[in-house]
């Protein structure tokens, strides 16, 4: 089977994100850009699974302008086959990026699709879960094992409770959290190997997908600051204090 | 052990820092057909660069022509030039030597120069490589350098293979140039090993603090280049601060002192936060957020203290062999330069040999030599140093007289034989509050889960000796607070405290490589990605 | 005037405190409240969903393919009674993350998620880069508001209603693709640091692994999760899965307990969404006094057993 994996670049989690003065965005300016960490997890497990041989090919899949071919290049040097660009330079939200994605599926019908449980950037977390309704097939997210079992699966979901179990049919989305993997490094030659391998190019227009729906976004403001605190005597006046604002 | 992956390159460049990148672009300029590679600790270009930075324009011009059409994001034409002599609570204006006179100059973000020249390197085709780290050096079987061995990934704190191990290559080239900045760690392993500072004095080094702060509206000056001398160090410690004002409210503000300090007791991150409060500096950033932090030794040696840069097989390239000019303040010209006539030299003759005579008998070293005594001259304190300056300057460096440079881990003094002078330092209220705030806003990151790169060689003596000596400078000398002496109920003996070591901390500076006394800390280099993650530094 | 579904929250025996929040977050919006209750054998939570202040009508869908919360079912299950609703809201609790956004796209619309403020009926904050940044949302006129809300930033609703509880039978068959094996509770009795409502922490200042039980102690008594500083991790007192920070987990509690922890800024980054943070360290110039609620400048020796006293 095909194994696509959908993959965002963001802004490198170590980057201390800093709101604009004007309130109009975040300052990116040069800053680094890296593939979302659990996307890279996502891609990581399809490799495994890939290895393993249970699937002949793994896709990595981005949406955006042309620097998110950096990612995706990323992608294809950690192992992935081929890679798929869905160009755009709109702003893309959820409910438009999973439509795209299911063109994509419609068009490569694969077994499985892997993306991370959310972006760091925007922290939506839906994506993954409006791609399976839309393709009407089953979802696990926040998958913290997946193991195969022919045309099904088996994906332990970290849940807040502890750790739910369910089985799901292929094909099927699957979303993945931390705990999933560790994904592997890169290796310098395989960094030269992917700049050959396959990268298709292909328009939000020519999927036949309109970008539609979008929420407005206004004002960035950092923060709320915490205010100044109290100090208290002792174990008593502390006691007394918590009380009073209903946390004991 | 399986045998490693090999690749193989024409050139090998270690370091993506401006000497590294200039040599690549040049090599590529003369011989498009060339392989050549760069491989670059830092997990991006410029994550591990940091300086001021004022630059000479020329060699850019020379590298690059038309770089003026589109320069890189950060750049800043020189203004104005102030020096000033800081008391306590005063200033009093200095004229400004000819060497701090920066007319056609530029304040840069060096870190986002050295990304701008990444890219125009990748449109050169040279491979470059952020995110590894040449960990040793690979010689040929005739005891030449031939490449480089990259760091293994993925291993833990105890040595062991984790589930990610990845082994590092090895990349076979038949030229290695060593562009790894001051205090490189391959650099000391080659220059130990065919003694290459058998000839010259020691290398001396300063410490670099920098921070990259945005001001409140209005409050900048975009293209006003300031130093300054005086408080809050004393007349034997040299050093001073600078301040550069840049674009959309920023400003670079940072501070260096020499690292021959003698003072055990000396807190050189303390003495760069003192200067901030100094009244003119302290109404400048009041109101203003931090946007970064960092540190990085550098080098001061100058002329007397160059080693010989080129051995079989490689060559030590900008400060890596140590070029900066120290009056100047100004390294990047200098190592643009280098890194240009080795590419010539490389394209010429394929070989090291005869590199060394040709840097010795160029612009570059006669920039070095005309400077020589400047350094040295503040041996004596702050004045007689401004004296002999002033008349090094004035007679142009022709003076016959060629002053030594001492060690910087020998000048430390024990406890028991300093005083240390009334600093008068004054209370802060400006932030980063310690060195674990500034170590935040250097986003530094290293997996926790790895063996701790700074090898202290002879543990046993930090609890007795050097406590007992010097009382733990390094506790005090680094700037990100990765050496702490804590007490410990299970340590039996030696008061009960060990020496703890929070390597995830470290920025990469080399300084305690540089400052200890006893000379038992050796740095190399942590899994390729970690470090500082610098941003327009 | 909006008409309000809110998606409840349950394990089968009762409604998770999540639920009470969302209409706390529903009141802010205003409007007609109704609570959608999905399970098996949910009379009783139906009953606890109705009786929640400024609740109009709980709709009460009692099927045995509904008791597992698999999201396709649920989500068939909403869009069968969405009709009329202006807002369909879910907790921002990885079952209304996995629900919720289901139901956007049946709906045809985007997501709100994690709302920590309500401006106006169709305005929300919400916060993106882990928080560092919290930006205004509109959504378009004239489409269904689906949003989670961020369970941290809203009270409990209190239970002072009277609401009327409509029960009704499954919309949908189950969906053959899904299948519900099993849930394993997170180990131990002591709540799960990442999720609990209260952590207690120790730092450097506890001075060993041994002394680390009066932290333990002093959690148990209070049900709350145990944290440590990196400092204490680094001295060997705890395990690293402790670790609250920024190279450890970043949590946000209603009460944060940091007992001889400095305040380094790579600790505070770890708690810096807590709804009230406590700090007990014997040194008063420690940076965590700067952003603490409430501090208290001691021996945490003395005050941890004079805390557990009190407590008794």
């Amino acid at each position: 089977m095909k194994i696509l994996v959908g993959i965002k670049r963001v802004v490198d989690y170590n980057v201390r994100v800093r709101v604009l003065a004007d309130g109009s965005g975040v300052d990116t300016d040069g800053v680094k850009m890296s593939v979302n960490p659990f996307d890279e997890i996502a891609l990581e497990e399809a490799l495994r699974i890939r290895d393993a041989g249970n699937a002949e090919e793994v896709i990595v899949v981005s949406a955006g302008g042309d620097e998110c071919q950096q990612q995706l290049r990323t992608g294809l040097a950690m192992g992935a086959d081929r890679a798929i660009q869905i160009q755009t330079s709109e702003g893309l939200q959820p409910l438009s990026t999973a439509r795209a994605f299911l063109k994509v599926i419609e068009r490569e019908d694969p077994g499985l699709v892997l993306l991370g449980k959310q972006a760091i950037d925007d922290d939506n977390c839906q994506t993954g879960q409006m791609l399976a309704a839309l393709w009407e097939r089953p979802q696990a997210t926040s998958a913290s094992k997946l193991e195969l079992n022919g045309n099904s699966a088996t994906v332990v979901r970290e849940v807040d409770a502890g750790l739910e179990t369910i089985e799901i049919d292929l094909p099927a989305v699957v979303t993945v959290d931390l705990r999933l993997n560790e994904p592997r490094f890169v290796k310098l030659p395989d960094i030269m190997k992917a700049k050959r391998k396959p990268m298709d190019v292909v328009s939000l227009e020519e999927l036949g997908v309109a970008i539609e729906g979008n929420l407005e976004i206004g004002h960035y403001a950092p923060p709320p600051q915490r205010e100044q605190g109290i100090m208290v005597e002792d174990a008593a006046q502390l006691v007394e204090e918590l009380k009073n604002r209903g946390l004991l | 052990m399986t045998a490693r992956e090999i690749m193989e390159y024409d050139v090998i460049i270690v370091g993506a820092g401006p000497a590294g990148l200039s040599c690549a672009i040049r090599l590529k300029q003369l011989k498009p057909d060339l392989m050549v590679a760069v491989i670059e600790k830092g997990a991006q270009i410029g994550a591990h660069i940091l300086s001021g930075a004022v630059i000479e324009p020329e060699p850019l011009d020379q590298l690059l022509p038309g770089w003026r059409e589109n320069p890189p994001p950060v750049c800043i034409p020189v203004a104005k030039d102030e020096l000033w002599l800081l008391t306590k609570k005063g200033k009093i204006r200095l004229p400004t030597p000819p060497q701090q006179k920066n007319h056609g100059n530029f304040i840069v973000s060096l870190g986002s120069m050295c990304a701008w020249m990444a890219q125009k390197a990748e449109a050169l085709e040279v491979d470059i490589f952020p995110g590894y780290a040449a960990a040793e050096i690979r010689f040929n079987d005739d005891g030449a350098v031939g490449g480089v061995i990259i760091g293994d990934m993925g291993v833990d704190s105890a040595g062991k293979h984790k589930d990610n191990y990845m082994q590092g290559i090895e990349i076979h080239a038949a030229m290695t140039l060593l562009c790894e900045g001051c205090r490189g760690h391959l650099s000391k392993q080659l220059i130990r090993k065919f003694e290459l500072d058998k000839d010259c004095d020691p290398q001396t080094y300063g410490i670099g603090m920098k921070e990259l702060w945005r001001l409140q509206p209005g409050k900048s000056k975009p293209g006003l280049v300031q130093h300054t001398t005086g408080w809050p160090l004393d007349a034997k410690t040299y050093g001073g601060s600078f301040i550069y004002h840049l674009d959309k409210d920023r400003i670079a503000i940072g501070f260096v002192t020499g690292l021959d300090y003698q003072d055990p007791a000396f807190r050189p991150f303390e003495a760069f936060q003192q200067m901030k409060h100094h009244p003119m500096f302290h109404e400048l950033l009041e109101g203003g957020e931090i946007l970064s932090s960092g540190a990085r030794a550098i080098v001061e040696g100058g002329y007397q203290s160059l080693p010989k840069t080129e051995m079989p097989g490689a060559l030590l390239i900008g400060d890596a062999a140590g070029l900066l000019n120290v009056p100047k303040i100004k390294g990047t010209h200098q190592a643009m330069r280098c890194g240009m006539m080795a590419a010539e030299h490389i394209n010429d003759t394929a070989s090291a040999e005869g590199f060394d005579a040709k840097l010795r008998d160029s612009e570059i070293v006669r920039e070095l030599y005309k400077v020589r005594n400047i350094r040295p001259a503040f041996y004596q304190g702050l004045w007689r140093g401004f004296v002999r300056s002033a008349i090094e300057t004035v007679t142009l460096g022709k003076l016959p007289t060629t002053l030594s440079i001492h060690d910087d881990d020998s000048t430390l003094k024990k406890r028991d034989d300093y005083t240390a002078p009334d600093r008068k330092w004054v209370d802060r209220d400006l932030p980063p509050r310690d060195r674990l705030a500034a170590v935040y806003f250097a986003a530094t990151e290293h997996d926790e889960n790895q063996p701790v790169h700074l090898r202290i060689l002879e543990p046993d003596i930090c609890t007795t000796r050097c406590a007992e000596e010097y009382d733990n400078p390094c506790t005090r000398f680094c700037p990100a607070n990765v050496y702490e002496m804590v007490a410990d109920d299970r340590v039996q003996k030696d008061g009960g405290r060990r020496l703890q070591i929070n390597a995830s901390n470290c920025v990469h500076c080399k300084v305690c490589d540089i400052k200890d006394p006893y000379q038992i800390i050796n740095w190399v280099t942590p899994e390729g990605g970690c470090g500082p993650n610098y941003q327009n530094m | 005037m909006s008409k309000i579904l809110i998606i409840a929250e349950h394990d089968g025996q009762s409604l998770n405190i999540s639920t009470a929040k969302c209409v706390t977050c529903a009141q802010a919006i205003g409007g007609n409240i109704d609570i959608a209750v999905f399970g098996s054998g949910i009379e009783t939570i139906a009953a606890e969903a109705a009786s929640l202040e400024s609740v109009a009508r709980v709709i009460a869908v009692d099927a045995e393919h509904l008791s597992a919360p698999i999201a396709a079912n649920w989500a068939n299950e909403v869009l069968a009674i969405a009709d009329g609703y202006s807002h369909l809201l879910g907790p921002s609790t990885t079952l209304g993350k996995d629900l919720m956004p289901r139901i956007a796209a049946l709906a045809g619309v985007n997501q709100v998620s994690d709302i920590m403020a309500v401006n106006a009926p169709t305005s929300f904050k919400r916060p993106i880069y882990a928080g560092n940044a919290i930006i205004d949302v509109e959504v378009p006129a004239g489409a269904t508001v689906v949003a989670t809300v961020r369970i941290a930033s809203w009270q409990a609703a209190a239970t002072t209603g009277g609401g009327s509880v409509e029960v009704r039978s499954a919309s949908s068959n189950a969906v053959k693709h899904t299948r519900y094996v099993g849930l394993k509770s997170g180990g131990g009795e002591r709540p799960d640091l990442q999720s609990a409502q209260r952590v207690v922490s120790g730092g450097r200042g506890v001075g060993s692994e041994e002394n680390f039980k009066v932290i333990y102690s002093l959690a148990d008594k209070l049900g709350a999760g145990v944290g440590a500083s990196r400092a204490a991790v680094d001295a060997g007192y705890v395990p690293n899965e402790m670790q609250v920070g920024q190279t450890g987990k970043i949590i946000s509690p209603d009460l944060y307990m940091a007992f001889g922890i400095s305040g380094a800024i790579q600790h505070v980054t770890g708690i810096k969404d807590a709804g009230t943070i406590v700090a007990i360290n014997k040194d008063s110039e420690s940076p965590i006094f700067e952003i603490a609620d409430i501090g208290l400048v001691g021996d945490l020796f003395k005050i941890i057993p004079e805390l557990e006293k009190l407590l008794d």
